[in-house]
């Protein structure tokens, strides 16, 4: 039998009452939160439960809504059940100024550098990581360059000598 | 670092073990990555690799840029295979605008795709006989991977980085040269790949070199988020083509080789089987594109003039087109809010786009997922305890790419 996200849903409310909400189908594949607290124990029985099987870690992600007072950050994980091929994601919020969330890497090993460049671009803290530290920018960084509030530089200033790039 | 790793005072005459630096710019390492490694006399202790060398920060740059601005950002992530990368965009951009394309683009866009696939195929299995000992191999197929280039060049006008097609289809029709050199290229070709394959497939030298080296098991493998050829040369027949068709993928029939061992060896063999599959594919959808017959024949983008960019001579000659180019560039067809995530099955694995549209111009967060960059992590577990020659063969025939990784 195939499994349909209904029935995700029916099974992760059964098991997690309220600590899964938000429930929404994009495109056909169903999403969800869950408290931060909660991320590793849902990955657990999304794993170990026969009837869903969510045994590939497909993708993790940060995201950084800055208006979202209190949860500034998000963590992005998409689960795949290869055998009956079905994907779901879910995500934790936490806030900007405590970004503390569980690492994955016991459960998965591939999210061992995933998170780390989650923790390079966001600032996330994987409390339990093996080996937290910035993976694609250099290690002297000291800003995460991929929250909102580090604009783009402004493709109009004036105020640059670009001589030397033929367009001064 | 990690724990096995042996830790002596600095100076101690003690330690039996040398650590060498690998790269970044080594010959070997075909890209720019860094190995640190322990090695005792010629075999591996542990490595410990560093990435980010050629870190872009395309995901930023991304949010600044409306969607068809994106596609010259795609090329850059696995160069050897750009219009794979450039296909997987579009089909996100489509999916989450609901664009429907037409049959025929579906059919010239898996052309384009698989003659993708069989260029990075043939790099990586090639590089693989050159890390072994075969250079000549390498540089007698270069030629075959040319008349593929010519094929881009013929559809798009470059050849590396292709920034091919639009979102709803390509940006001109395949011209009749466009379909000569496929066909040139479906007949000499697999004469070519013959070749290769009787060079090294059954020497005796290549699989005393490539058998058993870089070995990892299929749980190990999938723990590790690993996709495509080097997740099937495991033994695990996943492949995004078959699981969630795209681009009409489900009206071809092929089949996924797959190994057992995970080893360089089968590796090997299942991205040359793949060759060999994608050849079929090819065949299969030039010949559903010559059944097509009179305007029909003639399709090569949808009709979605709020999302597709018109041809110039039309922007210039009609009114029409005029204000959609207009529309489309000045930013002024917003996308629908949503969440959407995409994969097309890449040279090297499921190759993923998170979008995250917030109803603007630009994606309000784009994530790529890159397959290189997640199954890079496993390659000290896979080199452990093997000679040095043998992990820069391991390297290689995992088909690293430097541009994917860093992104």
């Amino acid at each position: 039998m195939a499994i349909t996200n209904e029935y995700i849903q029916q099974k992760l409310t059964e098991k997690f009452g309220d600590a899964v909400y938000n429930f929404e189908e994009n495109y056909g594949m169903l999403s969800f939160e869950t408290p931060k607290e909660n991320n590793l124990k849902l990955m657990q029985y999304l794993q170990d439960e026969p009837s869903l099987g969510f045994g590939f870690l497909t993708d993790l992600c940060g995201v950084n809504y800055p208006d979202n007072k209190g949860r500034e950050l998000a963590v992005v994980y998409h689960l795949h059940n290869l055998q009956e091929n079905v994907r779901i994601r879910f995500k934790v919020f936490t806030s900007i100024e405590h970004p503390d969330v569980f690492t994955a890497s016991k459960l998965y090993a591939a999210a061992d550098w995933m998170e780390r460049e989650t923790y390079d671009f966001y600032g996330v803290n994987f409390i339990g990581h093996p080996n937290l530290k910035r993976i694609l920018n250099v290690d002297e960084m000291d800003y995460f360059p991929l929250r909102k509030e580090y604009p783009l530089e402004d493709q109009t200033r004036i105020d640059k000598d670009d001589e030397m790039f033929g367009r001064g | 670092m990690n724990e096995h790793h042996i830790i002596l005072p600095e100076g101690s005459i003690e330690k039996h073990t040398t650590t060498l630096n690998l790269g970044p710019t080594h010959p070997a390492t075909h890209g720019v990555f860094q190995n640190i490694m322990e090695l005792d006399g010629e075999r591996v202790v542990s490595s410990e690799q560093t990435v980010g060398y050629i870190h872009r920060a395309f995901e930023k740059i991304a949010e600044r840029r409306p969607l068809y601005q994106i596609t010259p950002l795609t090329d850059r992530l696995n160069y050897c295979s750009s219009p794979i990368n450039n296909m997987g965009w579009h089909l996100t951009c489509e999916k989450l605008l609901g664009v429907k394309t037409p049959k025929r683009v579906d059919y010239l866009r898996v052309i384009i795709m698989e003659l993708s696939r069989i260029a990075d195929h043939l790099i990586c299995n090639s590089i693989v006989g050159v890390d072994s000992g075969a250079f000549t191999g390498f540089l007698y197929v270069m030629q075959y991977r040319e008349l593929i280039y010519e094929i881009f060049e013929e559809v798009c006008g470059s050849r590396l980085t292709t920034n091919i097609g639009r979102i709803g289809g390509f940006e001109r029709n395949f011209s009749n040269t466009a379909f000569t050199k496929l066909e040139k290229f479906l007949k000499e070709y697999p004469v070519a790949l013959g070749e290769l394959e009787s060079l090294l497939k059954r020497n005796r030298i290549f699989m005393d070199r490539t058998i058993g080296g870089g070995p990892i098991s299929a749980e190990r493998a999938l723990n590790y988020g690993f996709t495509g050829p080097n997740l099937r040369a495991a033994g695990v027949d996943y492949d995004v083509r078959v699981h969630s068709p795209y681009s009409s993928y489900e009206d071809f029939d092929f089949t996924i080789p797959v190994g057992k061992t995970g080893d360089n060896y089968d590796r090997f063999l299942v991205r040359n089987e793949e060759m060999w599959q994608s050849m079929h594919i090819i065949k299969q959808a030039y010949q559903k594109i010559q059944e097509f017959k009179g305007e029909e024949a003639e399709v090569y983008h949808a009709n979605v003039p709020e999302y597709y960019l018109p041809k110039k001579e039309d922007v210039y000659t009609k009114m029409e087109a005029l204000i959609w180019h207009f529309k489309i560039i000045m930013g002024e067809v917003d996308m629908p809010k949503g969440e959407v995530y995409h994969s097309v099955e890449g040279g090297n694995g499921e190759l993923g786009f998170y979008l995250i549209s917030d109803g603007g111009r630009t994606p309000f967060r784009l994530h790529f997922r890159r397959p290189c960059f997640i199954y890079y992590q496993a390659y000290p577990e896979m080199v452990k305890g093997s000679m040095l020659s043998d992990a820069i063969l391991t390297m290689s025939s995992l088909n690293l790419i430097a541009g994917e990784m860093d992104a």
